[in-house]
């Protein structure tokens, strides 16, 4: 008998759709209320640090150059406070075969959908992983669909997306594009039940692994560089895969001492599932409104338990601005000669404001890239706000208001990296982690405290605030 | 313009209409539909654009939809000039001073 494929009924069956296609029980893990055994599912589901560099020297991924950014430093000397000014280097993830550190997860996601003898794979996403995963299921024989949330109900795209799906289609995928809201998942579960292709999720154990050998080769070229690990590495924060994936490299590498930052474009105000408010933003990842939902409730995602865990690993949290981000995309051009994609430069833009928090001989590290072209470039992504109606400015950072105007600073000064309140994250994040469940044990409660990098003492107090009983 | 067997080709689709689709969407998305567009080859022997067709997408799925455009390209580049960059390159070599040397 034909299954139907009413929204309903699809959705209702996505439990057994994804464990077909992903291939992991994810029952194995479960506590049975909140906790659930973290560090097993990433060894038993996952593969060895060792496993990882292998397949990915055999794809062609990782081993990307570390660039000190000279101009930048200089820049930032003559910005801050006497004798402060830290050293500023970038990962240069953009040589990576197809742009961006993302082919690091998709390289581990292809070799395994490979491995378990699916015919292909797919990848719900807007951003770089589709033109990873599609470059890796090339370089491996297997089928590609992308899924893209990309136009407003006016048919009119973001050009970024655009310029991804191009890339996509490059490397011989076939790219599903779909006009804004979460039911791009309800089209996701009916491909991966009518191909029984390999749900190549951001989030799996082996996704997620794929970026500790970014971790872990920042400290070895650290060390052999400069004979130590970097004191700050910058990550820029969405899903948490990209945050999680290089502290726990990091940390394989007994970089234990080095502190871990997210930094988040602020979209403060725009809802991210509005059809109006789509094309009013100008980037389409790594900003607030992915970083803070999966930083305090990781399990949103498209599998049961989220790999990328980022308030694990996070000692700060930073966001932002659009404007900031673009004028240091352009100085990134203009003064040390490396064009490169906006959005992986949300992590630079914070690092040029935090390195002058930093005394001279401190070393900050921006730990991604990503390539640019026609449409994934400042200038077509400032023109194409400008025709939404988004108000190009030259003034003070502090007065952009999303979806409105984006402002260039008339000044470097002027940029400036904002912390986000981590306990406020924390609480939040319990919240969410609490709200459904029917008891709470001190299991949970141990669990609460490593998720969220804090105390039992403090998740005891966060859940008391809500009136809940432990 | 008509197509004939074999053309690569752009299609169009409604997934969900407004009715159909999930809960707690904001206003102005559960308002209109859930739309798709997908490329392929063209299955039927002929075809004019808004007629609904079969393709053969790059994979090989079989697929129906409205026909909306035959050889479908990029519609990318890089825009319009924006003019309220160009003072950044000009300001920062300036602060840095000639040469870039320290001064």
């Amino acid at each position: 008998m034909m299954k139907s494929n009413s929204y309903n009924d699809v959705m209702a069956r996505k439990n057994e759709i994804m464990k077909s296609a992903v291939g992991i029980d994810y029952n194995m893990f479960e506590s049975g209320s909140i906790a659930f055994d973290y560090e097993k599912m990433m060894i038993e589901a996952g593969y060895s640090l060792g496993e990882i560099i292998k397949i990915q020297i055999d794809q062609s991924v990782g081993n990307t150059p570390i660039i000190e950014l000279k101009n930048f430093t200089k820049l930032s000397r003559r910005l801050a406070p006497e004798g402060k000014g830290a050293r500023i280097f970038i990962k240069d993830e953009a040589t990576n075969p197809s742009g961006s550190f993302k082919a690091r997860r998709a390289a581990v996601s292809a070799y395994h959908a490979k491995k378990l003898g699916y015919k292909g794979v797919i990848a719900a996403t807007s951003g770089n992983y589709g033109a990873a995963v599609a470059s890796q299921a090339a370089m491996l024989g297997l089928k590609c669909i992308i899924v893209q949330e990309c136009y407003d109900s006016n048919g009119k795209g973001q050009p970024e997306i655009i310029e991804k799906a191009r890339k996509c289609e490059a490397f011989g995928a076939e790219v599903v594009q779909l006009t804004v809201g979460p039911e791009l998942f309800y089209e996701f579960l009916k491909l991966l039940e009518s191909t029984g292709y390999f749900n190549a999720s951001l989030y799996t154990p082996f996704g997620i692994a794929g970026v500790e050998t970014l971790g872990y080769e920042i400290s070895q070229q650290f060390k052999a560089k400069e004979g130590r690990n970097p004191d700050v590495v910058v990550c820029t924060n969405a899903g948490g895969g990209n945050l999680t994936g290089t502290a726990r490299g990091l940390i394989k590498a007994d970089a234990t001492e080095t502190q871990v930052v997210g930094a988040s474009v602020n979209l403060k105000g725009l809802h991210m599932a509005s059809d109006s408010q789509f094309n009013r933003k100008s980037f389409t990842t790594g900003h607030t409104g992915f970083g803070i939902p999966f930083s305090t409730y990781p399990d949103r995602s498209d599998v049961p338990r989220s790999a990328g865990r980022p308030l694990r690993y996070m000692d700060r949290y930073v966001t932002v601005n659009q404007g900031e981000v673009f004028y240091i995309t352009e100085a990134l051009a203009q003064i040390e000669g490396l064009e490169r994609g906006p959005a992986g430069n949300t992590s630079l833009t914070a690092a040029f404001s935090l390195a002058q928090e930093m005394d001279q001989d401190k070393i900050i590290l921006v730990q991604e890239t990503e390539y640019t072209g026609a449409g994934k470039h400042l200038q077509p992504q400032l023109g194409f706000a400008k025709s939404m109606g988004v108000e190009i400015i030259v003034g003070d950072p502090k007065d952009e208001k999303c979806g409105e105007n984006i402002v260039l600073p008339e000044h470097p000064r002027l940029i400036k990296a904002i912390d986000l309140d981590m306990d406020k994250l924390r609480r939040s994040y319990i919240k969410n982690a609490v709200k459904d469940a029917l008891n709470i044990t001190d299991v949970d409660i141990k669990f609460l405290a490593e998720d969220a990098r804090t105390d039992k003492a403090f998740v005891k107090e966060s859940i008391e605030l809500l009136n809940r009983r432990i | 313009m008509n197509a004939k067997k074999g053309d690569w080709v752009r299609i169009y689709k409604i997934v969900l209409e407004s009715y159909e689709r999930g809960a707690n969407l904001p206003e102005d998305t559960k308002n209109v539909p859930l739309e798709m567009w997908d490329k392929g080859f063209l299955l039927d022997e002929k075809a004019a654009i808004g007629n609904e067709v079969s393709v053969e997408t790059i994979i090989g799925r079989k697929i129906t939809g409205e026909l909306i455009e035959i050889n479908p390209s990029y519609k990318i580049s890089y825009g319009d000039c924006v003019t309220e960059t160009l003072y950044i390159g000009k300001q920062l070599r300036d602060m840095l001073g000639g040469e870039y040397d320290e001064k």
